[in-house]
């Protein structure tokens, strides 16, 4: 049984294609991918849908996600579609973009962003350094190594696909100083082809030389801008097993429907790499790999450093998975209390990203988000640097994510009030309006009404709106008072006086 | 199957605070060791009077604000600063000395500011200080080195206030090396006119050198194993030697040499293990460059100008108070941010 969740990738979930009881191919697209920052999801083998519904999922909410359930058929029967392009010399970018888009690659590194959509937004970009990642930095992972030992030459091939889309003047292959196996293996694939402007160059072994950014700088000397992409700075990243997935898509028309997936731990008794197909339940993975050993305590996806817990073993190998860890507790014990912070900065030394994580906890820890962003924390890659050499124990890197989701609530609820406010205005106005010309209208009827009655009516009524009006007139006429009679000089009084009284002996009345 | 829930990282932790502070005792026993070579048992007395102090009284504390007590003591905070307090103190001082600037520096300098990690000020600095005003008199009680007086009758001196027929503290006891030169510059003597006796050794202060040169061994293997960094004691020593290199190459007459000024009184012990106290120290990788050479400076201005002999005390409580600021204007940049963004 396969479980396909309809959520891969970062974007937007795939949209169902399929209905339960209908019988699906391998390689047959299942759900499909909506709007741009989304992929498509395919079968990963052949058999019958027999139920599209909330599943277990790997996510460190351990919350389920809609997924699509197919009941293999063992026939692993593929799709007959047409043959892939392996003439891709000859086809232009945003052909070839599609083909990558419906194949529905992400990026198998671990992050899952959608690879076309990543190479659609460089192709235009003028890249002049492709950096093909192999450098798996994360203790316990190899899926990346035995990939580069094993199937070098489809790199290679994915390398060329990808050289042909960007067009960048240098490419390096980047791995880690240990990998020797693979570093051979890779050296003859790159000897093959002849290349000279693709270089293997190995990194030290530090975590996290791996990741995008810290990668790109010991390669370069160049930084990523904080809020930026690579491509900004003329650069472009892949994982190693995104390009054999590229190769495979473009050349043989094969849509990703299984990853390499490094199954380890002292909770697992063979530890190996397997080629999974997604959707497979991480069950049977430990199963493939001889079973759970004595003590299992915790199930991760993911390495040892950045990967999360899950609660059960119910869940599907996704386009993400690059680990499965099953780990017992001598291997990993529970983390020891925690103790408060001594300042001694180790975490400052040791952060990649060159933040102040002591002080990022302590704004994080009092709840001063305001703070925690001045300092920064939106730079943090939660590498779990920090949280590993602090000698008081804290789970920092629980701290910076509890004030990331923080931030985020608090931005989406502002966000939200804004909208109610403007939609509460908006009705306020609209309300107001309507009163309005539903009072024009009375008014208007109201005065249609009053045409068509009897004229004689009308007349009368003029006439005594006319003496009222006459009425009202001479009221107010006698009503104006007399200016300019406020603190009179006791002068003035007197000829006023005097005027009046020559008026009353000439019959005038002065009110008149 | 159902399993645990945990946040990343997963990976065991490397180290813990209990190991750090285990670390910096074990740095400190070379110098303590030497001490007591030249200064006598009254140096171990001192020890263990402060050790014993601080750890019941930060258990009091402890109690008192309703923590808990046996994991917070296991920590061995408490006991380094008793430890670091005890090493400046004169071995010649009567008990209650210790036992009052432990008390003090554990009581009202941490547990009262809400135990370890949030003391602005050094605990065990803060407790010295307060003894060497309160009382300067007794803090004057060093012994010349091998003085010779037993264990017996140091305890008798530290405890009963009672020494052996014949002696008297006056010749038991000798101006410290630093004093004298002050005393002795202060008299119009000059620094060449001094060259007698046993004020000088080698390179620094006669016996204190040694001292010195112990403590350094102990905290370069503080560095290396990774519990100190390298930039404060390394600013506050080039600032302490800077400054005496200048005042030195413009009158040696009157002015002790770089040496001198680093082999001599609480140097090394300051450099390695008082100003590096986490807590109250800055903690930006160039803020610790300022705040180290702030100590070095001031440390020789006191030494040379103030109107104490030793200003190393003095001048870590007063960068203690300067390390917030030092720490605000002294960010590092950001990855991927321009200069002018952060």
């Amino acid at each position: 049984m396969l479980v396909l969740p309809l959520l891969q990738h970062i974007g937007e979930v795939a949209e169902c294609l399929v209905t339960p009881g209908e019988r699906v191919l391998k390689g047959q697209m299942i759900a499909a991918p909506r709007g741009d920052v989304s992929a498509p999801v395919h079968a990963s083998s052949s058999g019958t849908v027999v139920a599209i519904e909330p599943r277990p999922y790997p996510h460190p909410s351990g919350l389920p996600a809609p997924a699509i359930i197919i009941e293999t058929d063992g026939k692993d029967e593929w799709l007959d579609s047409e043959h892939g392009l392996a003439n891709y010399h000859e086809i232009e970018a945003a052909r070839l973009l599609d083909h990558i888009r419906q194949s529905g690659i992400v990026g198998l590194g671990g992050a899952g962003f959608p690879t076309q959509v990543k190479l659609g937004s460089s192709v235009y970009h003028n890249i002049e350094l492709l950096v093909i990642n192999g450098a798996e930095c994360e203790p316990y992972l190899s899926c990346d190594n035995r990939l580069m030992q094993e199937r070098a030459a489809e790199i290679l091939e994915g390398v060329r696909i990808l050289q042909h889309l960007l067009k960048p003047d240098n490419c390096i292959i980047a791995l880690e100083n240990h990998m020797g196996a693979a570093r051979e293996a890779m050296q003859v694939a790159v000897d093959n082809t002849a290349d000279r402007a693709i270089n293997l160059v190995s990194v030290p072994d530090i975590y996290p030389s791996g990741g995008e950014r810290q990668l790109i700088r010991i390669l370069t000397g160049k930084e990523v801008p904080s809020q930026g992409f690579p491509a900004d700075i003329g650069i472009l990243c892949q994982n190693v097993g995104t390009a054999t997935a590229i190769y495979q898509a473009v050349v043989h028309n094969r849509p990703l429907v299984s990853r390499i997936v490094t199954v380890t731990g002292a909770g697992v008794k063979q530890p190996c790499n397997l080629e999974a197909l997604i959707g497979t339940p991480f069950l049977d993975m430990i199963t493939a790999c001889g079973g759970y050993a004595d003590r299992v305590d915790r199930l991760l996806m993911g390495g040892p450093m950045m990967g999360f817990a899950v609660n059960t073993d119910n869940v599907p190998v996704i386009k993400t998975t690059n680990c499965i860890l099953a780990v017992t507790r001598d291997e990993m014990p529970p983390p020891p209390p925690e103790q408060p912070c001594i300042r001694c900065s180790k975490c400052t030394d040791v952060c990649p990203a060159d933040l102040l994580p002591q002080q990022l906890f302590w704004h994080a820890r009092s709840g001063n988000l305001d703070a925690a962003q001045d300092y920064n924390l939106f730079d943090c890659i939660e590498c779990g640097c920090c949280a590993y050499v602090c000698p008081s124990h804290i789970p920092l890197v629980q701290y910076y994510r509890h004030s990331k989701a923080e931030i985020w609530t608090r931005d989406r609820q502002k966000q939200a009030s804004d909208i109610a406010r403007r939609r509460h205005d908006a009705r306020k106005a609209r309300l107001e309006r309507i009163k309005q010309e539903r009072a024009e209208r009375l008014a208007r009827k109201k005065q249609q009404l009053g045409s068509s009655e009897d004229t004689a009516e009308n007349t009368r009524k003029a006439a005594i709106q006319a003496a009222l009006e006459r009425v009202r007139r001479k009221k107010a006429q006698t009503e104006i008072a007399p200016k300019n009679v406020d603190n009179l000089t006791a002068e003035q009084q007197q000829r006023i006086h005097e005027v009046d009284e020559r008026r009353q002996q000439s019959g005038k009345d002065p009110e008149q | 199957m159902d399993f645990g829930n945990y946040s990343s990282p997963h990976f065991p932790v490397s180290g813990s605070v209990a190991t750090m502070m285990r670390h910096v005792l074990f740095a400190l026993l070379p110098g303590s060791i030497c001490m007591t070579w030249f200064f006598g048992p009254g140096v171990v007395c001192n020890l263990v009077l402060a050790a014993l102090t601080a750890i019941c009284s930060e258990a009091g504390m402890l109690y008192l604000r309703g923590k808990p007590v046996r994991s917070t003591l296991a920590d061995s905070s408490a006991l380094v600063t008793g430890i670091l307090l005890a090493l400046a103190l004169p071995p010649l001082a009567p008990w209650w000395i210790p036992v009052i600037g432990t008390l003090f520096a554990v009581i009202v300098a941490k547990q009262l500011y809400g135990g370890i990690g949030y003391n602005p000020f050094n605990p065990a600095m803060a407790g010295y200080v307060v003894l060497l005003i309160s009382f300067p008199l007794e803090l004057t009680l060093w012994p010349a080195p091998h003085a010779g007086l037993g264990l017996s009758d140091t305890l008798a001196l530290v405890f009963l206030d009672t020494l052996p027929a014949g002696m008297d503290l006056d010749t038991l006891t000798m101006a410290t090396p630093m004093d004298s030169v002050r005393t002795r510059l202060g008299l119009e003597q000059t620094i060449p006119m001094m060259q007698d006796g046993e004020l000088f050794g080698l390179v620094g202060a006669g016996g204190w050198e040694w001292v010195n040169f112990w403590f350094l061994i102990g905290g370069l293997w503080l560095f290396k194993a990774r519990v100190i960094q390298w930039q404060i004691p390394a600013s506050m020593l080039c600032a302490l030697a800077g400054m005496a290199l200048v005042f030195y190459l413009l009158d040696p007459e009157t002015h002790t040499s770089p040496a001198f000024q680093l082999f001599s009184g609480a140097a090394m012990l300051g450099a390695f293990f008082i100003a590096t106290d986490p807590v109250s120290a800055s903690t930006t990788p160039t803020g610790r460059l300022f705040y180290g050479a702030g100590i070095g400076i001031l440390t020789y201005i006191i030494r040379h100008w103030g109107g104490y002999p030793e200003g190393i005390a003095f001048a870590v409580l007063l960068m203690n108070m300067a390390a917030p600021t030092i720490d605000y204007y002294t960010q590092p940049r950001v990855f991927g941010k321009s200069g002018d963004e952060t």
